[in-house]
């Protein structure tokens, strides 16, 4: 029985892990591929779990392969940096059950710290990606990846964007085929990766890509849309197209134009490309970020317009082709230009753990090494309280170098702030950097019990699992005090308390050994964390200070020249009642 | 084939039940056997950021999000968010908009005002602008969760000889937790006796 469902573009691909008899599934969070994993563990069918890092969940997902089941890691495209290493390897050692590995990438940066092109990886690790188009395509596309990855002995990657894993379609739901556990045969040979074996396989890896080569020329997955149109226009224009820049085309250009769309993206046909370009009399390639099947087309010797019109940064839209390509503008409504429509950037919610803190750092003037996550927000005014921020686990080690090169003293005026789960992901390494190499640097662990900023997922320190079963906690001091840290120098406090917290951060910071403070209270947004505590300002008396609203809460507003609280987005922190001077705050 | 794409957008701050919004309608079109595409706003920008989502239905959909000058409909959930893209409707379009205020961080440091009188600026530009307290009416209707589900019955009244009102509701029951449905009902009800 087959059923049409509207599916997120990450629940297609769930979905297709579920149809393939996928079996094991091991991922770690980042927006836009989080849903994927989380879809997944709904299926009961489906051993799922978070990894403590992408790196870690490949190798975990490789390991069930060669084990003998069909497995799967996903992973945003900064995931896949920290992924890279077994990833590469993944390709000589190839499998035994399927093995696919879903990457989204973020153009247009909604979500990340930088934007790339994880096409660059496919070809880098000459690994075949796939990129589906729509929800249909994520599910269709992702249960045959399982079924080639075991005909070529390769793993398969799976390249989605923002539009594609954030966007709802209609996708046919099929059953799930069980697939049987594969037998184990020793093979060192193949899976051995030491210079005598890799030298081996690297011959392989060649010579299975000169087969996908070839099998790309007539895949289902490149189709051609010769344009049938009758106001077809007098230049015959062929579009050369992948993903949602696909979509986009399709909807800028309508029939007029012909198509030739590319569902696999690594390696990229030859013949196929010829033969379209030889039935058209102008070729344009439309892919978003980087010029790959462009620079393919150039190898090849076909002529075609690309990156000449269209920008390798950002995301394209139907508006965005329409008007670099056709020369058409939008016919939209102008709002003169007197009128100032503030911006609307994301923020600390009301009654966040990470408010009291950033307040704490701003009014030390610390220099902060950050990190990423919601706290990363504490770089935005008005607390404006971070120095730098990398790519996941930078801000400990990034201080540690900071702080050699500046001496002891700097150390005194400088922290690295790190979430709980940023620092299971990859902050432990840059810890015992600084505790091996005599390093004294101050560590702020931020602990909200969760990895908030992709949306409340569970991390080895929740004390739960993906599916929501107990497990043990990996204790953040057990860590520390594993990495030498000593036990007088771990501190654990509630960052709303701002007089504790200061206090302690000044003590730690005098002293002349590393240090880690855990600053630790519940996301607010946590179905556990209690918010019916609510908080008003007496406005008799209220002299229009803003002291209360130094800390940016968003449920504060300044009206009449006085500061009162919205009832309505109160959580009942209590931070700004140890804000006002004039104790005008006081609980309801 | 018809390749009239119906285009509307939910526009407003992260928490306000725009995604709801938009798998409430895509619902809808998808039992009228429509194509339907949407597109979300899951992460960064969910921590009480603007929040955009689009819902595209037609015979054949092809791009999931819609630009300037597109949507035939805006619900906007807030009044700065249906200023901010009103460029986005057709200027045929209609806009209906819950007169709730959130004000963003610009505004709340004190570097900006959050802009006056924004109803007539929306009227001044000639485009058909629906304004209703929908916060006020859901917490009639018996939940202050449900002033998304108002503005739906807004854009379900408008639509009426489009689409049967019923279908509105069956989907409402299917998305809806039983224990809510009652209060959701009444918020759909209440949002289309409004016009
Ligand atoms: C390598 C990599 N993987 C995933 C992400 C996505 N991501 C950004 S921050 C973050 C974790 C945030 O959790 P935590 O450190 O606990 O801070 P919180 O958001 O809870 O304050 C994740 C998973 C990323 N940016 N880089």
């Amino acid at each position: 029985m087959s059923e049409k469902k509207l599916l997120l573009g990450n629940a297609a691909i769930a979905r297709g892990l579920y149809e393939a008899g996928c079996r094991f599934v091991s991922s770690y969070p980042g927006t836009p591929s989080t849903e994927i994993t989380q879809f997944a563990s709904e299926y009961k069918e489906i051993y799922a779990e978070w990894a403590p890092n992408e790196k870690v969940g490949a190798e975990a997902a490789l390991g069930a392969s060669i084990g003998g089941a069909r497995a799967f890691c996903g992973m945003k495209h900064v995931g896949l940096n920290v992924a890279a290493d077994p990833v590469f390897s993944a390709g000589y050692v190839g499998v035994n059950g399927g093995f696919v590995i879903a990457v989204a990438d973020d153009s247009g940066m909604h979500s990340s710290q930088d934007e790339q092109d994880s096409r660059h990886y496919a070809a880098a690790a000459k690994i075949p990606m796939l990129e589906p188009s729509d929800s249909s395509e994520c599910l269709s596309f992702t249960k045959k990846a399982f079924e080639l990855s075991e005909r070529f002995d390769t793993p398969f990657l799976i390249r989605s964007s923002t539009r594609i894993s954030h966007s709802l379609g209609a996708a046919e739901l099929g059953e799930r085929e069980e697939t049987e556990l594969k037998e184990y045969k020793k093979d060192a040979a193949k899976y051995v990766m030491m210079p005598a074996n890799a030298r081996e396989r690297r011959a392989a890896v060649e010579k299975r890509l000169a087969e996908i080569a070839e099998w790309a020329e007539s895949c289902e997955f490149n189709r051609v849309e010769y344009s049938e149109s009758e106001n077809k226009t007098e230049e015959k224009i062929g579009i050369i197209s992948s993903g949602i820049a696909y979509q986009y085309a399709r909807e800028a250009f309508g029939d007029n134009c012909s198509y030739l769309k590319l569902g696999l993206v690594y390696p990229l046909p030859t013949e196929l490309i010829l033969d379209f370009a030889k039935n058209v009399d102008r070729v344009i390639v439309i892919e978003e970020l980087d010029d790959i099947i462009e620079s393919w087309c150039k190898k090849i010797g076909v002529k075609t317009d690309g990156k000449n019109l269209l920008s390798n940064t950002g995301e394209y839209s139907q508006e965005i082709l329409r008007e670099k390509i056709l020369g058409i503008k939008p016919e939209n409504i102008e709002l003169g230009e007197d009128i100032a429509i503030p911006g609307r950037p994301p923020v600390l919610c009301p009654g966040c753990s990470h408010r009291g803190m950033f307040h704490v750092l701003k009014k030390l003037k610390l220099f902060v090494s950050g990190d990423i996550g919601c706290y990363t927000l504490g770089a935005a005014a008005p607390l404006s309280a971070m120095d730098t921020t990398l790519c996941m686990g930078a801000s400990i080690s990034g201080m540690h170098g900071f702080n050699v090169v500046r001496g002891a003293e700097s150390a005194k005026k400088s922290v690295a702030a790190i979430g709980d789960s940023t620092f299971m992901h990859s902050g432990i390494t840059g810890l015992i950097d600084i505790t091996y190499n005599k390093g004294v640097s101050k560590i702020l662990i931020l602990d909200n019990g969760t990895t908030g900023m992709t949306g409340h997922q569970h991390h080895p320190g929740t004390g739960y699992t993906l599916k929501g079963e107990a497990a043990p906690i990996v204790s953040i001091e057990g860590i520390c005090r594993a990495a030498g840290i000593k036990e007088e120098n771990i501190k654990v406090f509630d960052p709303c308390d701002l007089t504790q917290t200061e206090k302690i951060l000044k003590e730690e910071l005098a002293k002349d050994e590393a240090c880690v403070m855990i600053a630790r209270r519940p996301c607010v947004l946590l179905k556990t964390t209690k918010t019916d505590k609510k908080y008003k300002i007496k406005q008799e008396g209220c002299t229009g200070c803003r002291l209360c609203m130094s800390a940016g809460c968003p449920a504060i507003k300044f009206e009449n020249k006085k500061a009162s609280v919205e009832e309505s987005l109160c959580t009942g922190c209590g931070l700004c009642g140890q804000l006002c001077r004039l104790n005008l705050i006081e609980e309801i | 084939m018809n390749t009239k794409v119906t285009n509307m957008m939910m526009v407003g701050v992260g928490g306000q039940g725009s995604l709801l919004a938009s798998r409430i309608l895509g619902g809808v079109a998808l039992k009228l056997n429509y194509d339907v595409k949407a597109s979300e706003v899951h992460g960064m920008s969910q921590r009480g950021g603007s929040v955009v989502t689009y819902l595209k239905y037609g015979e054949k959909v092809y791009s999931p999000v819609i630009c300037r000058g597109e949507a035939d409909f805006i619900l906007a959930f807030e009044q700065l968010e249906a200023l901010r893209w009103l460029p986005y409707l057709k200027k045929n379009g209609v806009i209906i908009m819950s007169t709730h205020k959130v004000n963003p961080a610009p505004v709340i440091t004190g570097a900006m005002e959050y802009p006056k009188d924004i109803s007539k600026t929306i009227e001044n530009t000639g485009i058909r602008l629906i304004e209703a307290d929908a916060f006020s009416l859901a917490v009639q209707a018996g939940t202050d969760k449900a002033a998304n589900v108002v503005i739906i019955g807004i854009l379900a009244k408008l639509m009426k000889d489009e689409i049967d009102k019923d279908i509105y509701i069956d989907v409402l029951r299917e998305q809806i937790n039983p224990r809510f449905f009652d209060a959701n009902l009444a918020a759909f009800n209440s949002g289309y006796n409004f016009i």
